[in-house]
């Protein structure tokens, strides 16, 4: 990664706005990165270049004739594969989409593309992100840049890669019970999981309505801060977005870590943690301390059952989004003698085996008899987790954890046995269910591998999770570190 | 609590239509029996008096019921494995 593939997001805007540079040179520069390197990371299931190549001739064109550049102008953007470009194909993962072209475009790619950014494809993801290591997708598996026999994290491994690997500067995700910030923290890059509502999820595939939410994924804070600009806000297409005013992100950056309070559930983090990303974690309390920060301990009494409540409220969610692919609207129909035969074989045909689990085991908690013990018990935990987070942030403004318990694993490693792979969600679900905004940025190595730093915020206040992990960076150099691939 | 055996997967894949092979079967059978059992810690919690949270949304959420133009209904219906005559079709749904 050198020249122009080098660049972070805010200078390509930067020099794209002073003519320094075209949009179209920008472009180029990122899609012969993607043909020289994504045969050895997979990234990317499907390449844009022409569609890329007219919009930032587009961008080029507005900067020549003397418009307000826009703040993203020739900013190149990789997009997970459950997000809807329209007239692009959208898989989301799977075989069930097979030839779908969505006759619109979602919410947060229009927003991107109207700040003139420029969509390069799309990028390998879990089928339907239901995953942790991108190894559920039909196509291929992704490989982590850093070490190209373990996993990129999940499930927007592909988006995290290529942002990883020079392809992208920036790119977007969707993160339902981490699916943003733990494959950044594997990936050693930067991702914001906003609020719930925070960002429209018009164009995004469903997989768990009441935790889904879309956001951005680069290589500093301040490129985070600078997408999550321009996607945050109200959408009338979202019936979920909230009209809540969005802050300049940017502007609040400088605003360093002195006072910031930042809370440890050191309680929550005692087992389980492999000891080099504990060690990470351990340096970087002590930086954002050495900023000025204050730490304090916090609790999360009910935390420790945030995995067993995502995977019943989660699933249950998914069974009912997936009854929708039925062989009717768009993607593969299989079998035709009759409709039920119809619906049967094309969703056997049509869905991987971690997509069939999920809809079975969502099924089942949702099923007569077996409602309460499960489904409503599990939103009344939710509603306790909620309030231990409530609870926390009386006396503290951010919440620090490790993103991750453990680094990238070995590609096949957990696939055998799903319920190791949940139980790797740990610091990431509690967010989702809580409805909170969390960050995720790299803070050093474990053998070698990235390690992932978990900064959550309250409600709406990403201002502040996004000033503390700038302050962050601006005292540390670990988002500056590469990987090996040339 | 209930445990899944390859009975309840039927009945449950049934619900959902989907067709599972055989293989599928017991490995689900036996997953998620093991999902189940480590997703029972929840019971020991003392949940009276708690409400259920169903989303985490924090405004008002309804808008106003105004009509607005939908897709085209020509491009929606170009991307149907079948259409005709401005309609989606589907397999016979009765008798046979």
């Amino acid at each position: 990664m050198s020249g122009l593939t080098g660049l972070s997001a805010t200078e390509i805007a930067h020099r794209v706005a002073a003519r320094d540079v075209s949009a179209e040179e920008v472009t180029r520069a990122h899609l012969d990165r993607i043909a020289e390197a994504d045969g050895r990371i997979d990234a990317f299931l499907h390449v844009a270049p022409e569609r890329a190549l007219a919009q930032a001739r587009r961008i080029d064109a507005d900067v020549a004739a003397g418009r307000t550049p826009p703040p993203l102008a020739g900013v190149p953007v990789a997009v997970k594969d459950v997000l809807d470009v329209e007239d692009v194909p959208t898989t989301c993962g799977s075989r069930i989409l097979d030839g779908y072209r969505p006759p619109f475009t979602a919410t947060a790619v229009a927003r991107l593309e109207a700040a003139g950014a420029v969509v390069l494809g799309k990028t390998n993801m879990d089928e339907f992100a239901m995953g942790s290591s991108t190894e559920n997708s039909a196509f291929k598996p992704t490989r982590n840049p850093w070490a190209r026999d373990r996993v990129p994290g999940g499930s927007s491994g592909g988006s995290a890669a290529a942002v990883a690997a020079g392809m992208a500067p920036a790119a977007l995700g969707s993160d339902t019970g981490g699916s943003i910030r733990q494959p950044a923290a594997m990936c050693g890059v930067v991702g914001l999981k906003p609020t719930y509502g925070r960002v429209s999820r018009y164009g995004l595939v469903a997989f768990a309505s009441s935790l889904d939410q879309v956001g951005p994924i680069a290589r500093s804070v301040e490129d985070v801060a600078r997408m999550a600009e321009v996607l945050c806000g109200w959408d009338p297409c979202d019936a979920t977005s909230a009209r809540i005013d969005v802050p300049v992100f940017t502007s609040g950056l400088g605003g360093g870590a002195a006072g910031l309070r930042v809370g440890v559930p050191w309680r929550f983090l005692a087992a389980g943690v492999d000891e080099g990303i504990m060690g990470a974690f351990r340096a970087a309390i002590d930086a954002l301390r050495s900023a000025g920060a204050v730490v304090v301990d916090v609790d999360l009494p009910h935390v420790s059952y945030a995995i067993a409540t995502y995977y019943i409220v989660a699933t249950a969610e998914a069974s009912s989004n997936l009854a929708r692919y039925d062989g009717v609207r768009y993607g593969l129909r299989a079998g035709g003698a009759d409709l039920r035969r119809m619906y049967g074989e094309t969703r056997d045909r049509g869905f991987g085996p971690e997509v069939k689990r999920r809809i079975i085991l969502g099924t089942f908690v949702l099923s007569s008899g077996y409602y309460d013990a499960y489904y409503l018990r599990a939103q009344k935990v939710r509603t306790l987790i909620r309030r231990d987070f409530e609870q926390a942030f009386a006396t503290s403004d951010v919440i620090a954890t490790p993103t991750s318990p453990i680094p990238a694993f070995r590609l096949g490693e957990k696939t055998a046995d799903p319920l190791q792979m949940y139980l790797a969600d740990i610091f990431t679900v509690p967010a989702n269910l809580a409805g909170i905004p969390g960050l995720s940025l790299p803070c050093g190595f474990a053998g070698g591998l990235p390690a992932g730093l978990q900064l959550l915020g309250r409600p709406f206040d990403e201002a502040t999770l996004l000033r503390a992990g700038h302050a962050y960076q601006s005292i540390t150099t670990h988002h500056l570190a590469r990987p090996p691939l040339s | 609590m209930a445990r899944v055996t390859v009975d309840t997967v039927d009945h449950v894949a049934q619900l959902a239509h989907l067709s599972l092979t055989p293989e599928e079967r017991q490995t689900f059978a036996r997953q998620l029996d093991q999902v189940l059992a480590y997703a029972e810690s929840i019971q020991a919690l003392d949940t009276r008096d708690v409400e259920p949270m169903s989303h985490a949304l924090t405004s008002e959420a309804l808008r106003d019921d105004v009509p607005a133009p939908e897709l085209p209904r020509e491009k929606v219906l170009a991307a149907a494995p079948d259409a005709d005559d401005g309609l989606f079709r589907v397999p016979r749904v009765l008798g046979g």
